[in-house]
């Protein structure tokens, strides 16, 4: 792709179209137009509400447990330093993890699904879908429902179903009811599709909860706003624990909402390389991976246009990833502007990579990491050995991984 | 510029009675099927073909338009093929619209002046692009006016007053007015509601109003034809193909006659809609 002038910053997008560049926009079915165009002008008046910062504030603090702590892997350090070592080397950057682990229901998805039923409170609706892919994102939005006393229906791919059986009993336990969607793969894309379906029919009452920071504008902007509390309290505590910023940080990105959280308000700290993690799967040479940027072309799909895979007629491809999470042919808009602008480098991780620093932190650090997470840890374990020991890499760890241990068992060939 | 549409809606105005518009899937179960059904749509009495590019995340399409282009494309049917098939109908036809139906991204991936370019060349008169609303006019709408290809757009209920106007703006051909919020082939709402709202739309435009989503059956047909311009009918054509194909896709009669024999019946009810005439 072309590379863009690079502009004076980079925090400035959307316009008011909703695009960032190229991508983004609002690619919907003409019944939704009304619905989005409405829910911009409440998340406008939102933003710069005080009352509504105000009780959002108040439910991150004490509902969700925020500010995460920004933790100094010593265990993980060290373990690097020793590689770092035996390569002649001599280095090992110091690692920190954003502790999103933390939260209140196991990952970051929390911050956006608190701000967003308060949008949906403002708005009057009455009732709230949402989709998921590992389930992450559909426990946080039946929390948020059940809190505030909404139906809730997630919907979430049948393989997803299978993949992630302690999730699925989890919103059933906070009352939604998970509609599992056996089209195509049976993944977080079909998951989205038919969320897309149930709105586009029921849209007088309900309120759509997208997960990620994609979908038509305004979406990916105020996802990626809600998220954005990562990064800021991320850099403030980098700047209070070590007295400085770090030299890189690294996030995993499906639909890449913890990653924009956590980049974002580093965009125009031009001495922080910014890495983006997408999934290689099996590897980029066949078609058993997720990493739209790596080896996709711009599309439209789900409203926005951005890096997708897809075949040579324009048909999207299903993907593969190890992480339900990151098992989606797509990625949120502002990613792949960022990509195209050169501000962030985005390369794949393979499942096994994933799968090696799953084990590895869970081992020398006594956290297990959600998958997805586990992608953005593998990058560092590649990255930090090839930095000095006086520099610092702050990895998003963007959930825990308890959801994963059948998953992670089937792999290693354990029965649990 | 006139073009096919225009010309058979102001023929079809001039006899006093509105249009059956049809769409099938094309490529649906295979390209030979799909075109003998194209070609048996205007014997049987259609007035207007719809032909839907099949996309593999139809996020406004109901489980059989799904499973329609889920079909079509194991079948092997591309952007491509589709404008190939329409050339093919072109040859023995030169009169029948032909309004191509589908999503943005494979026209997107073709390349917009390539595709306007190739779909002129095909005999392609309009374009129905569902994830296209007037916000994104630049993309495709402007180009295909230009290019000589109107440009239909949905209206819905959601489109109201105040909206209709930028939804109008660069529409051409006719506006297609979906009769319910929800996704293709579901249960007709109220057809008491259609009257008033094809009213409402004309009260802002001289286009004609053709009115789908949910027409199943030629008594439907009938009472939407005695307001509307126009009547489309697209996930029952769909569904009588699927219903003469076996589990594995084997053909248990053929589904061009199948597509026929409702296509007269629903042609039947439209001819019949102004035999007491509603204007």
């Amino acid at each position: 792709m072309n590379k863009p002038a690079e502009p004076n910053s980079f925090r400035t997008g959307p316009d008011e179209q909703g695009m960032f560049g190229i991508f983004g926009g609002r690619f919907v079915a003409e019944t939704l137009m009304p619905l989005i165009l409405e829910l911009e002008r409440h998340w406008n008046e939102a933003r710069d509400d005080p009352e509504f910062r105000a009780e959002l504030n108040a439910l991150s603090t004490f509902y969700a447990g925020r500010p995460s702590k920004l933790y100094f892997a010593e265990g993980l350090t060290r373990h690097l330093r020793e590689v770092s070592s035996a390569k002649g080397l001599g280095g090992g950057a110091k690692i920190y993890f954003k502790r999103e682990d933390l939260n209140h229901t196991g990952s970051h998805k929390i911050n956006n699904c608190l701000g967003q039923i308060l949008l949906a409170k403002r708005m009057g609706k009455k009732r709230i879908i949402a989709e998921t892919g590992a389930g992450q994102h559909g426990v946080a939005s039946a929390t948020v429902a059940a809190r505030f006393g909404y139906p809730c229906v997630v919907y979430m791919g049948a393989t997803d179903v299978e993949r992630q059986k302690p999730n699925v009993f989890r919103m059933k336990l906070l009352g939604a009811e998970v509609r599992p969607v056996s089209a195509g793969h049976g993944t977080l894309k079909d998951a989205m599709n038919e969320a897309l379906r149930d709105w586009v029919t029921n849209v007088e009452d309900t309120y759509y909860l997208i997960g990620t920071a994609a979908g038509p504008h305004p979406y990916p902007e105020l996802v990626r706003d809600f998220q954005s509390v990562i990064g800021i309290e991320a850099r403030a505590q980098i700047l209070e624990q070590e007295g400085r910023l770090p030299d890189a940080i690294i996030a995993a990105v499906g639909g890449g909402s913890n990653a924009i959280g956590l980049f974002h308000p580093f965009l125009d700290d031009r001495g922080v390389k910014i890495i983006g993690i997408e999934a290689g799967g099996r590897g980029l040479d066949g078609i058993e991976h997720c990493a739209s940027m790596n080896a996709g072309k711009p599309g439209v799909l789900h409203g926005n246009r951005t890096y997708l895979l897809q075949n040579a007629d324009g048909q999207i491809l299903d993907g593969h990833s190890i992480s339900a999470g990151l098992d989606y042919p797509g990625v949120g808009p502002e990613h792949s502007w960022l990509r195209d602008s050169g501000r962030v480098d985005y390369v794949p991780i393979l499942d096994n990579e994933a799968l090696e620093a799953f084990q590895l932190t869970t081992r020398v650090e006594g956290i297990i990491p959600a998958l997805e997470s586990a992608h953005a840890i593998a990058h560092a374990m590649k990255l930090a050995p090839t930095m000095g020991k006086d520099q610092i890499v702050i990895v998003n760890l963007s959930g825990r991984g308890d959801k994963d241990v059948h998953t992670v068992a089937g792999m290693l060939g354990m029965e649990i | 510029m006139t073009t096919r549409i225009d010309r058979c809606m102001a023929k079809l105005k001039a006899e006093g009675r509105p249009a059956l518009v049809t769409y099938f899937m094309s490529g649906d179960p295979d390209y030979d099927t799909a075109l003998s059904i194209m070609k048996a749509l205007p014997k049987a009495g259609s007035d207007i073909i719809e032909m839907g590019m099949p996309f593999s995340d139809p996020m406004a399409d109901g489980p059989a338009i799904q499973a329609a282009g889920l079909r079509a494309l194991k079948g092997g049917q591309t952007l491509v093929k589709t404008l190939e098939m329409a050339r093919d109908f072109r040859a023995g036809d030169d009169e029948t619209p032909i309004v191509l139906m589908g999503y943005y991204n494979p026209i997107y991936s073709h390349g917009v002046d390539r595709f306007l370019a190739d779909a002129k060349a095909s005999g392609i008169d309009g374009l129905i692009v569902v994830d296209l609303p007037p916000e994104m006019d630049e993309e495709l709408c402007i180009p295909a006016v230009k290019a000589g290809i109107n440009f239909i757009r949905l209206a819905t209920p959601t489109t109201d007053d105040k909206r209709l106007p930028k939804v109008l703006q660069n529409t051409s051909g006719f506006v297609y007015y979906v009769s319910m919020t929800g996704i293709t082939g579901s249960a007709l709402a109220d057809t008491a509601k259609v009257a008033p709202a094809v009213t409402r739309i004309k009260s802002h435009t001289d286009l004609p109003v053709c009115v789908g989503f949910g027409v199943k059956t030629a008594e439907q047909a009938r009472v939407i034809g005695a307001s509307a311009d126009g009547v489309v009918v697209g996930t029952a054509i769909v569904n009588a193909v699927a219903n003469v194909l076996g589990p594995k896709g084997e053909k248990t009669a053929d589904p061009a006659e199948a597509v026929a024999t409702l296509v007269s019946g629903l042609a039947q009810g439209v001819h019949s809609a102004r035999l007491a005439p509603a204007e």
